[in-house]
């Protein structure tokens, strides 16, 4: 039989695999699902349905207590290709953990999380949210992280009536539903990805003063196509023209014939909302090729380290883009944050990281005002939240159980460290 | 083959009705609950997968990396007929399997002129193939996915599919047809002088794994609410590969066996993500020097002839 040498190739391709899940971080979860719900702003904060068939409710023990303590849980992609985000998630969160527990816990208790990997996996996601609901008697569960291990969750959070919290998801169908159904027990702390590119037209529109504009999109990602329409609707509303549109695929290396054909358009502006891989090549060939107009984007270009490693900080003075978080933000609590960050990690905070740190103190917050270790309680003051001031921004809770959430604009100075380019909302 | 009511038969019969009623009965106590559930479907997913790979790789000696392929074919095609059409699931499950089973001759019939590792890369290319379709085909949600699945299946379903694809399977092993594809693995040469048409063979295997693979697509789109193509790429081909490997290529209860271990050994590794990869690679190779021809190597669990012996092209009877 030839299989012995293919096992020895597996073997092989499994150690490989099991390395290559410890790399990158930065960008945000994509993908979004169905339709992009137009004008379906139902349902309020508070009529939030009942679980339904909420499973063994009478005889379950202290829920969310073992012991005198609160548990939470993290059900994280902490292995596999997506564990950077997962991992530097988690990070964040742990410090805050860590803060919540100095000051006192919550409603005087011990707050505990319980961590479980979901390998970016959907069935393991799917199989952990029931582990966590069921079994550990979680009071809140927060995670997964990306958007597709998020929806797939979500049912189970519906099924117990726990809440569930995405810091990170940012997917328009995690919270409202293709059919437009507000999603029951999910909630999540970050904006979405057609938000952010609605921002970016105003920022492009309104402080640039920007006229004409092309699109760059990546046709194989959701998460491009519905910030590109976003974009395109606001900047069209805002007296915009939107010159020309080029896409491309994933794994394109070569945007020299895209590039040639906008700057041959006029366009005084690239949106660009792609992840960090695809953005550094094009600002890297852009540059090359004389073009000396705006390219703006969104969260998916955090991630530093590649972009000046790739595109060089010649390349970036004129990119601009929409992100959750600004690590240089003078606040206390985000300065505090940073150098705990530093001390621990020996880097400065992803998004991710301060999203996560962001999502364990808003759930916290949460049970605190809930007044007690019960789910349904603690789903109430989920979506009541008002005035929540995390590192990210101060934020509601809103109707369709997103965030009501101001947003930054980062630029890059000379030496392309970020620099605060502008606030919007 | 021509009297069913042997004793073994029935032995079988009753023993499998037996666990799923002692399953069945400690669910409705409440004794195993919703996170027990999730685990004995994903063993019995496992199952449907391991031993329909091992149809195909272990028995017919067509080393194929496309399985998880085909289950994307199953899953979506009876999400899309559920949801989209109101088709009642369980025959959406099977019109799944069945076009699953179309794509395995599809495949088979110019794939299988290559052989060993020639054909593990056209295999390894089907899946990619499939894959990339499904993340750009707009009507099933691309690269986001298709959610709002409902659950229809539950331990019942997952367990009847998982014992329709071991007896069948085992039947077909027993038969004329699972000789044929057994002399095809040891010697296609001497298989084809002694008038066994090896396409024909292969390509049956390969229509036979690839309906259960559909199958088993459809208990995981009804069971786990959403489907995404990222969710069927070459890592789960290998996964469902590797079970067949460690239980024993040319065992299906050795398959069985793994589906269930390795299940339950996910589990455990659920809570130490940091070390989980390294230990599960270290635990393939410890078994896998230990036990070079997988945990069973090719023979069988038997139930009426004294334990296990070494089945030579014999099928087997029953699981656990």
């Amino acid at each position: 039989m030839k299989t012995g040498k293919m096992l020895m190739i597996l073997a092989a391709w499994l150690l490989i695999l099991g390395l290559a899940a410890g790399c990158g971080a930065g960008a945000s979860g994509g993908g979004t699902a169905g339709d992009v719900p137009g004008a379906s702003g139902g349902g309020t904060a508070g009529d939030v349905p009942d679980g339904g068939d909420t499973p063994a409710p009478g005889d379950a023990p202290a829920v969310g207590e073992t012991g005198g303590d609160i548990v939470v849980g993290v059900n994280f992609e902490l292995s596999g290709n997506l564990a950077g985000y997962g991992q530097a998630k988690l990070n964040g969160l742990r410090i805050a953990l860590d803060e919540i527990n100095a000051l006192g816990g919550v409603l005087g208790k011990t707050l505990v999380v319980k961590e479980y990997d979901n390998k970016g996996d959907n069935a393991e996601a799917v199989s952990l949210a029931t582990r966590l609901m069921g079994e550990d008697k979680v009071v809140a569960m927060i995670g997964p992280v990306t958007s597709g291990r998020v929806m797939a969750a979500a049912d189970v959070a519906r099924q117990f009536g726990i809440p569930l919290v995405t810091g990170t998801g940012t997917s328009v169908g995690i919270t409202v539903r293709a059919d437009g159904e507000v999603n029951p027990f999910v909630y999540r702390t970050c904006f979405t990805d057609p938000y952010q590119g609605t921002l970016a037209a105003s920022y492009a529109a309104g402080s640039l003063g920007l006229k004409t504009a092309a699109l760059l999109v990546n046709q194989s990602d959701d998460y491009s196509i519905y910030m590109a329409s976003a974009f395109q609707d606001a900047f069209e509303a805002a007296g915009g023209q939107i010159v020309d549109s080029v896409s491309f695929m994933q794994g394109d290396l070569d945007f020299r014939t895209a590039l040639t054909k906008i700057k041959s358009a006029g366009a005084a502006m690239i949106f660009c909302p792609n992840y960090y891989e695809p953005n550094a090549l094009i600002a890297r060939q852009a540059l090359e090729l004389g073009y000396d107009g705006y390219i703006i984007g969104g969260d998916g270009w955090d991630n530093r380290d590649h972009l000046i490693q790739t595109a060089g900080p010649e390349a970036l003075q004129k990119v601009y883009f929409i992100n959750h978080y600004f690590p240089g933000d003078t606040g206390d609590d985000n300065q505090r944050f940073v150098e705990k960050y530093a001390e621990l990690y020996h880097s400065a905070p992803p998004s991710f990281a301060a999203l996560g740190y962001d999502t364990m103190w808003f759930v916290a917050d949460a049970i605190e005002k809930a007044g007690a270790a019960d789910p349904a309680a603690i789903d109430r003051a989920i979506a009541g939240t008002v005035g929540f001031q995390g590192i990210t921004g101060t934020f509601d809770m809103g109707p369709n159980h997103d965030p009501i959430k101001s947003a930054v604009v980062i630029g890059f100075d000379e030496e392309g460290n970020y620099r605060l380019a502008d606030r919007v909302r | 083959m021509r009297q069913w009511l042997t004793k073994t038969n029935l032995l079988v019969g009753l023993g499998l009705a037996a666990f799923y009623g002692l399953i069945q009965i400690l669910i409705q106590a409440g004794v195993l609950r919703a996170f027990h559930q999730v685990n004995l479907i994903t063993a019995c997913l496992g199952i449907i997968m391991a031993v329909s790979l091992n149809l195909i790789t272990g028995f017919t000696g067509q080393f194929s990396l496309g399985h998880a392929g085909f289950m994307a074919v199953g899953a979506y095609f009876s999400a899309v007929l559920t949801v989209r059409g109101g088709v009642y699931s369980p025959f959406s499950i099977v019109a799944g399997g069945l076009l699953a089973a179309v794509f395995g001759l599809l495949v088979g019939l110019p794939a299988l002129r290559l052989k060993g590792d020639y054909l593990a890369i056209a295999t390894l290319g089907f899946g990619e193939m499939i894959r990339v379709l499904l993340l750009n085909a707009k009507y099933v949600g691309g690269a986001a996915g298709l959610f709002g699945i409902p659950r229809t299946v539950g331990w019942t379903g997952a367990f009847f599919a998982a014992a329709a694809t071991v007896l069948v399977i085992r039947n077909l092993l027993w038969s004329s047809y699972g000789r044929a594809c057994i002399a095809v693995r040891e010697d296609e040469v001497a298989a084809e002088l002694m008038g066994i048409d090896i396409t024909k063979y292969k390509a049956l295997a390969f229509a036979v794994g690839a309906f259960f693979a559909g199958l088993g697509g459809g208990v995981y789109a009804h069971y786990f609410y959403g489907l995404q193509p990222d969710n069927f790429g070459f890592m789960r081909s290998v996964d469902y590969l590797v079970m067949v490997v460690l239980g024993g290529l040319g065992s299906l209860t050795g398959s069985v066996l793994a589906a269930v271990a390795l299940t339950f050994i996910n589990v455990i590794l659920q809570q130490y993500s940091a070390v989980r990869m390294i230990l599960y690679a270290v635990l393939l190779i410890v078994i896998m020097i230990f036990r070079p021809r997988g945990l069973m190597g090719s023979r069988e669990l038997r139930i009426g002839r004294g334990g296990a012996r070494k089945a030579a092209g014999d099928g087997a009877a029953g699981d656990a």
